[in-house]
């Protein structure tokens, strides 16, 4: 049976190549980058060198601006609960969206039980984030900002330079969750005028367990891990050598592709929608028309189920996923798709469809050939088709 | 949250692929629906009643893998039996019949239980 695999916003193979740059540090090159012998300083060289290409995917202005994490989570816990720490005595205040990823929003509630004081921005229909209820919602109290760059379920961009302008007129510091960001839209820091920003290597072909925290020169945060020196006292552990070789060439990749890449998703990503919207009546498409991520179609099949849908499509070889990968325990439907307004059963009924380079135009022959038999079937089998009829 | 939430048994998936009496009853003698869009699940249950025995169940359910296979099972489970026995079948019989179910997946066991006993009770309403 054919493997057609759709789901590279949970996660991406590692690319061929970023596996052979991490052998050598899972094999000969054991040294500790700490060390001042010759077996850290290899080690060593090899951190900086990663940490150079992370900082070219996003131009940071210096490579000292990244600090390796253990996951994007992390960046993003870091990036937050560090700022909240460190400014405790300016303000308490945090305004962040109610579409954010949960590694932003549990992080806000973790931080509400502390006294920390938070805005959840509404979004409007296509998951754009209401600019002037953030200007209405800044007082003298707000110390951060955070709203993501893209949004991981949908693929909506969010206006992170209107947004930047407005924090750096305010004074108030701005972090952008880039997880699904990077890699797949070209990202100027310096041009934006973001002071923090996550990243994660294993949406972008890298290995999993290692992401990045793109701190700008002058910004005050406390550490979350204590310990060595580490990551110039910032991050403390020894440094993940293997990963973040894999993630330094994975960035290396995903900038140097990058142009090529993004018109070639979004065309079979736009075949894929035409597909659909041909062969099955009764769709919506969740995020923004334009505003959206190449890769990234997210559709809600009307009076269905997303889970019933999601295990049809794997028995057929296809793996796509509702929300996200991190929602798909919970019964809830979707906090992204009930913040855009959709009503509970459009937003229960939502399938995303993220490609990725290795997609190839028969793999979506493939599913636009076994798709709407399933959609057919199940809506047979669903009471609310017929209310409807 | 999600650790084993969806790790189904091959019964789940056996009655998820092809799932047994889908559809409506012309001339029921009962119909249950229970559950809302919400918690992702509705279920409807038809019943057909000779002398105080189910001689047929249907059902139609929007809702996710579990739900699709719990209301399947009671349907079969139910064919065949009289009403107080019918009354007697509970989410847990059901769920074992299935090989168990996630724990996250259990209320899907209990909304094909409210299915049937609506049903019965809708078609005890009728009687009167």
């Amino acid at each position: 049976m054919r493997k057609v695999y759709l789901d590279h916003n949970a996660t991406t193979p590692v690319s061929p190549i970023v596996l052979e740059a991490m052998l050598p540090y899972l094999k000969d090159i054991y040294g500790n980058p700490s060390s001042i012998h010759e077996f850290g300083r290899i080690a060593r060289k090899a951190v900086e060198e990663a940490r150079a290409e992370v900082a070219s995917l996003i131009n940071a202005k210096d490579a000292q601006e990244i600090v390796f994490t253990g996951s994007g989570t992390e960046a993003d816990n870091f990036a937050i609960k560090g700022i909240a720490h460190a400014l405790k005595n300016k303000g308490n205040h945090i305004i962040t969206s109610c579409i954010e990823h949960h590694a932003v929003l549990n992080v806000c509630k973790f931080l509400e039980k502390e006294g920390t004081r938070v805005t959840y921005l509404p979004v409007d229909n296509n998951g754009i984030v209401d600019i002037n209820e953030l200007k209405k919602s800044i007082t003298d109290k707000t110390i951060l900002i955070s709203i993501m760059l893209a949004n991981n379920e949908v693929g909506t961009i969010e206006p992170i330079e209107e947004i930047a302008s407005i924090a750096k007129e305010k004074g108030i510091i701005l972090h952008t969750d880039a997880v699904q960001a990077a890699g797949k839209l070209p990202i100027d820091v310096q041009k934006i005028g973001v002071d923090l920003l996550s990243m994660s290597a294993h949406k972008i072909y890298g290995p999993k367990g290692i992401g990045a925290l793109y701190i700008k020169k002058g910004i005050k945060i406390t550490p979350l891990i204590s310990g060595g020196h580490h990551e110039r006292n910032r991050r403390a552990g020894t440094e993940n050598v293997a990963g973040i070789a894999g993630f330094g060439k994975a960035a290396y990749l995903a900038e140097k592709e990058l142009s090529r890449e993004s018109p070639y998703l979004v065309g079979l990503r736009d075949y894929l929608h035409e597909g659909i919207k041909k062969k099955i009546q009764e769709i919506r498409l969740n995020g923004d028309p334009k505003k959206r991520l190449p890769n990234t179609l997210n559709i809600s099949f009307k009076y269905l189920e997303g889970e019933s849908i999601i295990l049809n499509l794997d028995l057929e070889g296809v793996a796509v996923s509702t929300g996200s990968a991190c929602t798909s325990g919970s019964l809830e439907p979707s906090h992204v798709l009930v913040a855009m307004g959709l009503d509970a059963v459009d937003a229960q009924g939502s399938v995303r469809f993220s490609l990725g380079h290795d997609n190839k135009k028969e793999d979506i022959d493939y599913v636009l050939e076994v798709l709407p038999p399933i959609i057919d079937r199940l809506r047979k089998m669903s009471p609310l088709y017929k209310e409807k009829k | 949250m999600t650790d084993q939430a969806h790790l189904y048994s091959e019964k789940v998936m056996e009655h998820f692929r092809n799932p047994r009496n889908v559809g409506e009853i012309k001339d029921p003698d009962g119909i249950g629906h229970v559950g809302n869009p919400v918690c992702g699940d509705i279920m409807e249950l038809y019943i057909k009643v000779k002398d105080g025995v189910i001689v047929d169940a249907k059902f139609k359910t929007f809702g996710c893998g579990a739900a699709i296979a719990t209301s399947s099972m009671v349907t079969e489970l139910v064919k065949g039996k009289t009403i107080d026995e019918a009354l007697k079948i509970s989410n847990r019989a059901v769920a074992e019949a299935l090989g168990g179910l996630p724990p996250v997946k259990m209320h899907c066991s209990v909304l094909a239980e409210e299915a049937l006993k609506s049903a019965i009770e809708d078609y005890v309403k009728r009687k009167k």
